[in-house]
C-alpha cells in the first residue's frame, strides 16, 4: 500500500511539474518526483543509487534549474502546444502500451544469481562505465563554460596599445585569456 | 502490488508524461523538465530489471552512469536555454527555427 501511494505521489508531482505555468514551481514539482523515485529505489532494494537519486536528482539538478531560472528569466505564458493534444496523448498511450506489452511475459522471474558487490561491479566489472563518466563529466563542464561565455567587446587596446615592457591591466588580461578560452572550447 | 509491479507500473507512467512533455511542450527549460521525467522512469526500470534478474548491482551500476549522463545533458540543456534566452529574448522553442513557410 505504501509503494502503491509512492508511486501515486510521483505521478501527481511528474503531471504538476508538466503543467505547472511558472518555471520554478516546475522545478520544485521536478524535485518531489525525484525524492519519491528514490524512496521506491530505496524499497526495491537499490540503496547506493537511491542515496545518488536523492542527492544529485533532488539537489544538485534542483539548483541548477533555480540558478538557469534565474539566468533566463521566467516565462508565465502559457505556449500552444506544437502538435494537437489528442495527438499527442494517442502517441504517448500507443507507446506505452507497447513498452507495456513487452514487459508483460516478464511475470516469471527466473532465478536469482548470487553476485559481487555493488563496489566490485561499478570498479571492476564496469570500469568503463566510470571512465565514460569521467569524461562526460569533463565534457560537460566543458560545454557549459563554451556556452556561457559572454559574448564581451574586446578593448582594442589590449593587443596594441600596449608596450611590451608595459604590465598588463588585470582587465584587459582577463580578456585575452577568455577569448583564447573561446577559442579553444 | 508487488514492488516490482509497482516499479514497472512506475516506469511506464512516467516515461508516457515525460514523453508528452517532450511532444506538445515549447518552453526549452520545460523540455528538459519532460526529459528529467522520463529518465527518472528509465532509472525506475533499469533496478526493477536488476532486481528482477536477481543481478541488482548491475542494474545499479547502470542507473549510476544513466544519472551522470542525464546530469550533463540536464546541464548543457540549461546553459543552452539560457543563451537562446540571451539571443532571442524567448524561450519557445518555435523561436529557434530560422526557415519559415
Amino acid at each position: 500500500m505504501l509503494q502503491v501511494s509512492l508511486l501515486i505521489a510521483a505521478v501527481f508531482c511528474a503531471i504538476q511539474a508538466i503543467r505547472a505555468p511558472r518555471l520554478l514551481v516546475a522545478a520544485i514539482w521536478l524535485a518531489g518526483v525525484s525524492a519519491l523515485v528514490a524512496v521506491l529505489l530505496y524499497l526495491l532494494g537499490a540503496h547506493e543509487v537511491a542515496v545518488i537519486e536523492l542527492s544529485v536528482g533532488a539537489g544538485l539538478v534542483t539548483v541548477l534549474f533555480v540558478f538557469a531560472i534565474s539566468l533566463a528569466g521566467e516565462e508565465t505564458t502559457r505556449l500552444p502546444a506544437i502538435i494537437p493534444r489528442p495527438l499527442a496523448i494517442g502517441l504517448v498511450a500507443a507507446s506505452v502500451l507497447l513498452l507495456a506489452w513487452m514487459l508483460a511475459p516478464t511475470d516469471n522471474p527466473p532465478a536469482a544469481d548470487d553476485e559481487s558487490s555493488f563496489t566490485v561491479v561499478v570498479w571492476q566489472e564496469r570500469g568503463a562505465d566510470a571512465l565514460a563518466q569521467i569524461v562526460l563529466i569533463f565534457a560537460g563542464v566543458l560545454g557549459v563554460l563554451g556556452i556561457l561565455a559572454e559574448e564581451r567587446p574586446v578593448e582594442k587596446t589590449s593587443a596594441e596599445a600596449v608596450q611590451p615592457g608595459d604590465e598588463l591591466p588585470e582587465q584587459v588580461g582577463f580578456e585575452v585569456e577568455s577569448s583564447l578560452e573561446r577559442e579553444r572550447v | 502490488m508487488t514492488i516490482l509491479q509497482v516499479a514497472a507500473a512506475g516506469a511506464l507512467i512516467l516515461l508516457g508524461i515525460g514523453l508528452y512533455g517532450l511532444l506538445a511542450l515549447r518552453n526549452l527549460i520545460k523540455v528538459v523538465i519532460a526529459l528529467q521525467i522520463m529518465v527518472k522512469g528509465v532509472v525506475l526500470a533499469l533496478v526493477a530489471a536488476g532486481s528482477l534478474s536477481g543481478q541488482i548491482n548491475l542494474g545499479q551500476s547502470l542507473a549510476v552512469t544513466l544519472i551522470v549522463a542525464d546530469t550533463v545533458v540536464a546541464v548543457v540543456g540549461l546553459a543552452l536555454a539560457v543563451q537562446v534566452r540571451r539571443r532571442f529574448g524567448s524561450l519557445d522553442v518555435r523561436e529557434l527555427s530560422t526557415l519559415r513557410g
